[in-house]
């Protein structure tokens, strides 16, 4: 028989309490469960990173967590990012440097740039392309990404 | 003007939904009631099925189906799926079925479908499903397979071969008796995949009220999955509606019909539940279309002045279990070999062989990286023998721009002559030279060499035939409500569609492309329809897109000046308004025009004009628009560990005029990564049994932001004569030239030690193999 416990999470702020099966993964949980389809799952073995999401603030594999493991944990997702329907600057330095095309790794790469961005504010490209390798993107050739990430980082230490 | 009109490096439509994560990929799609499904997939490359026993698995509470062959529709029993693209040469046109009917001839061919109440239940109850499975000899290597004692991929089939054709000009045996010089070389490009980030899927639900089937799937063209669907079921047109929502990633294969769709169809019509199928990644890695196998044994003859004389030799291509796209790789193969050279002689044996593997079908470049990598390597090999700059080799070669259009005399897959409408080849890599630093890299490479650090150069060109017909479809529609919408059948994955045909439609209406919206991928939305592959969409939807725009905008001018009552030729497009030229205040606006355009009951349309304000067009291209590029690759190989880096890669490029810059550049170092890939880093391995064994992106690598060089490129606009916008296919270019240049770069930093390079990719593992007793530096 399915094995249920009770979970309580904070999930771009808001609290959430859910009956989830022990052997739901996170991604699965914040997808269908919770209807937060921005995250995506690309391999479910942790390798191509679109399914990155922070949790406690740190970047971690939604398709390696199980959602039991994530119980009293606050958890951020693609969804937090942009305030009203704003981009905010690391979004926007995407649109502005063509750094997604299809846009399926986008979710878990902004997520994983939030991370290195606000430990690492000043990166050099070395630096950027280092943070991104646990992320897979097959469409960009990932040079508009790294220019996404730069122009970001500089648009925010310059206050914009 | 508008200022987001084509040849402007626009920002993208598609862009903010995705970045917020509003994007509708098929796997977000949830409908009240919905079912999911996990395959039952043969584990052997190749066995006979005996009994299939559901009966553990239909009684695992959450169960609601289990389809096997037997169960599945009398239509779908009858019939496999529809091969694609026939053609005469096709000995034995296999094809699988729905679900496997007596005999698996790949690891991973889908046995039976589970439907359950989720996904998790569903991969239970598969696990429960007994399959008798009589194990048969399996045929792995396609040179193996044309042993006339190795098994057959096919139980009792004469041979494994599926096709051999020969591709022919002038008479090449003539020119090599003759010749002063003729090399030959043996060459491996390896299987490959196309491994979108989102895999594929499907959702079917099937409404009995009006008795149609929708099937939301992750494709490259909506209509032809619904041609194929009205075949496998037998529907009416009316009854069958394919949408293509947000797609993540298609490469090619997202463009084949595969049996998933037939079965969650299936199953949606008889539990009358919506029905889900998402592919995990390794169904991915088992069951989604790959390609690149090939072996090419080729010569070259050249005179003593390094002139072509002739190309000939075989190209051995695999097909793996079945042939969904005919013999399309491997003539598209063949008849890329020219390139932008003059051969006047060219003889070519295809040979299409089965194997007990996933089919190979057309991924990101199709046929032709590998037929670039065989010339080039040629080419390479004639300046290493003949002591010629690998430069100069090229463009004493090169066909001239006043010889264009140039008959290459081969006959391409539409049984037309290969003929190029335009190009400047040799400008092309002299603006490849000057941007890399090709002619200073001697002295780099002299002075690394000094310090024991090992750099090449490798150089390549290719010509590729983009724009393919027959058509595309384009409606453009100004609704009642003043809202302009494009619909067409062009079906992206990434290319922008939406925003690149937006622009192409504003410049004739006379709009920012956000007052346009664009629906692509629906069956729903406009009747006909090919899909996005193949370089195709720039020439073939732009053009029609362009055609449809400006028969709009003509036919609001003629009711305008109706309207007004003013002539024709006074009236501009701006705004949203028609208005006079010199007057702009006066005016109507498309609203209006719209309204009037669809008529009132009781009265007679104006003019004589057919109703609406729309237009469809199927801009038909009479041939194929030429793209050509030159890639440089400069690389640093460490001869201790075998490492291959790439310091320096430059890209020019000439795919005729640029409709978004931004969108062109992104496709093209796109593109070279997934070169990179194929050069260095993809190897799908399988062993002698046709077992996979790299099923997941552990095993198989795909290349990291640290691993792919940042690409300089220069652009060359030779603008197609054969159409409208005067565009070329920009989607395929990246990647196409990229296997030859890596690989003659690492030969070139390699050469003190001897290595030749013909396999690719080339793994830092065999790079310490070739080097043998050279590698660690043991007798630098």
């Amino acid at each position: 028989m399915p094995d249920v416990r009770t979970i309580a999470v904070v999930v771009n702020g808001i609290p959430y309490r859910r009956d989830v099966e022990t052997r739901t993964t996170l991604a699965d949980f914040l997808r269908h469960e919770l209807r937060l389809t921005g995250t995506h799952v690309g391999c479910e073995h942790g390798v191509c990173g679109a399914c990155t999401v922070l949790v406690g603030g740190r970047s971690a594999r939604a398709c390696l967590m199980l959602a039991v493991q994530c119980d009293g944990e606050e958890i951020a997702t693609v969804e937090s990012l942009a305030t009203e329907g704003r981009l905010n600057p690391l979004q926007q330095a995407f649109q502005d440097c063509h750094g997604l095309q299809c846009g399926f790794c986008t979710p878990g790469v902004l997520m994983t740039l939030t991370e290195f961005l606000r430990e690492h504010p000043d990166p050099s490209e070395a630096d950027v392309r280092e943070a991104l390798t646990g992320n897979l993107c097959r469409c960009t050739g990932y040079q508009g990404i790294v220019d996404a990430a730069l122009a970001a980082a500089k648009r925010v230490r310059e206050g914009a | 003007m508008i200022a987001t009109g084509f040849g402007a490096s626009v920002r993208r439509k598609e862009d903010p939904p995705l970045l917020r994560g509003e994007g509708r990929y098929v796997d977000d799609i949830a409908l009240p009631g919905m079912l999911h499904t996990a395959f039952v997939r043969s584990p052997y490359a190749h066995a006979r099925i005996g009994r299939i026993d559901t009966t553990a698995a239909l009684a695992l509470p959450g169960v609601h189906a289990v389809l096997t062959y037997a169960d599945l529709p009398e239509s779908v029993r009858r019939q496999t799926l529809p091969l694609l693209v026939p053609h005469p040469a096709i000995r034995q046109p296999f094809m699988p079925y729905a679900l496997v009917k007596d005999e698996a001839c790949y690891a991973g061919e889908p046995v039976a479908c589970v439907i359950a109440d989720s996904r998790y239940i569903a991969e239970d109850a598969a696990q429960l499903v007994e399959v008798d499975y009589e194990p048969l000899p399996a045929v792995s290597d396609c040179r193996a397979a044309l042993d006339a004692g190795a098994p057959r991929a096919h139980y009792g089939d004469e041979s494994n071969t599926a096709a051999r054709f020969p591709v022919r000009a002038g008479d090449a045996d003539r020119a090599f008796a003759t010749a002063k010089h003729v090399f030959r070389e043996l060459i491996h490009q390896h299987r490959g995949g196309p491994f979108s980030i989102e895999c594929r899927g499907a959702v079917a639900s099937y409404e009995a009220p009006t008795q149609t089937l929708t099937l939301h799937v992750s494709s490259q063209g909506a209509h032809r999955i619904k041609r194929c669907m009205l075949d496998m079921l037998e529907a009416g047109d009316h009854e069958v509606r394919v949408i293509t929502p947000d797609v993540g990633g298609g490469f090619g294969p997202k463009g084949s019909f595969y049996p998933e769709y037939v079965n969650v169809s299936v199953a949606a019509m008889r539990l009358a539940r919506p029905v889900k199928w998402i592919e995990d990644r390794r169904e991915n890695f088992l069951a989604t279309h790959q390609e690149r196998d090939q072996y090419w044994d080729v010569e070259i003859a050249v005179d003593a002045d390094a002139r072509i004389l002739a190309v000939r030799g075989q190209l051995v291509h695999e097909t793996g279990a079945y042939v969904p796209w005919g013999i399309v790789l491997p003539w598209i193969a063949a008849t890329t070999v020219p390139g932008p050279y003059v051969i006047p002689n060219f003889k070519l044996d295809v040979l299409s062989v089965f194997t007990n593997k996933i089919q190979t079908t057309p991924v990101r470049g199709a046929g032709r990286p590998e037929a670039v990598v065989a010339m080039e390597r040629l080419m390479d090999r004639v300046a290493r023998e003949l002591r010629i700059d690998p430069a100069e080799v090229r463009r004493r070669n090169f066909i001239r721009p006043e010889q264009m259009p140039y008959n290459v005399g081969i006959i391409f897959r539409d049984g037309r002559p290969v003929t190029y409408d335009s190009g400047d080849y040799p400008a092309c890599q002299a603006s490849a030279i000057e941007a890399s630093g090709y002619e200073s890299f001697p002295e780099r490479q002299a002075r690394a060499r000094a310090n024991g650090r090992y750099l090449g150069i490798g150089l390549s060109n290719a010509v590729e035939a983009t724009g393919l017909g027959p058509y595309e479809s384009a409606t453009v529609r100004v609704a009642t409500n003043g809202r302009i919408v494009v619909y067409t059948g062009a079906t992206p994955q990434g290319q922008s569609h939406k925003t690149t045909l937006a622009q192409i439609a504003g410049d004739e209406l006379g709009v920012e492309i956000d007052a346009i919206d664009v629906v692509t991928g629906d069956t729903g939305g406009v009747s006909l329809g090919i899909g996005t592959f193949a370089a195709r969409t720039a020439v073939n939807a732009g053009s029609s897109v362009h055609v449809a725009a400006r028969a709009v905008a003509e036919k609001a001018k003629r009711l305008a000046a109706g309207m007004m009552e003013c002539l024709e030729e006074d009236l501009a497009l701006a705004g949203g308004f028609v208005c006079l030229r010199d007057h702009p205040d006066v005016r109507k606006s498309l609203r209006e025009i719209a309204v009037k355009a669809v008529g009132m009951p009781g009265f007679s349309m104006a003019g004589g004009l057919p109703p609406g304000l729309e237009h469809t067009a199927h801009y038909t291209p009479d041939r194929s628009a030429y793209s050509n590029g030159t890639h440089v690759a400069e690389v640093e190989v460490d001869i201790e560990t075998g490492a291959v880096t790439i310091q320096r890669y430059t890209v020019a490029h000439d795919c005729g005029r640029v409709i978004n810059p931004l969108v062109v550049d992104g496709q093209v170092v796109g593109g070279v990564a997934h070169g990179v890939g194929n050069a260095l880093f993809e190897r799908m391995v399988y062993d002698e049994h046709a077992q996979p064994l790299s099923t997941n992106f552990g095993e198989y690598l795909l290349p990291l932001a640290t691993d792919v060089p940042r690409v300089d490129l220069v652009h060359l606009e030779t603008p197609s004569p054969l159409n409208p916008l005067g565009v070329k296919g920009a989607g395929e270019g990246g990647t196409i030239p990229a296997i030859a240049a890596i690989a003659a770069a690492v030969e070139n930093a390699l050469e003190p030690f001897g290595v030749k390079i013909t396999e690719v990719p080339i793994s830092p593992q065999r790079i310490v193999e070739l080097l043998g007793n050279h590698a660690l530096g043991r007798t630098a």
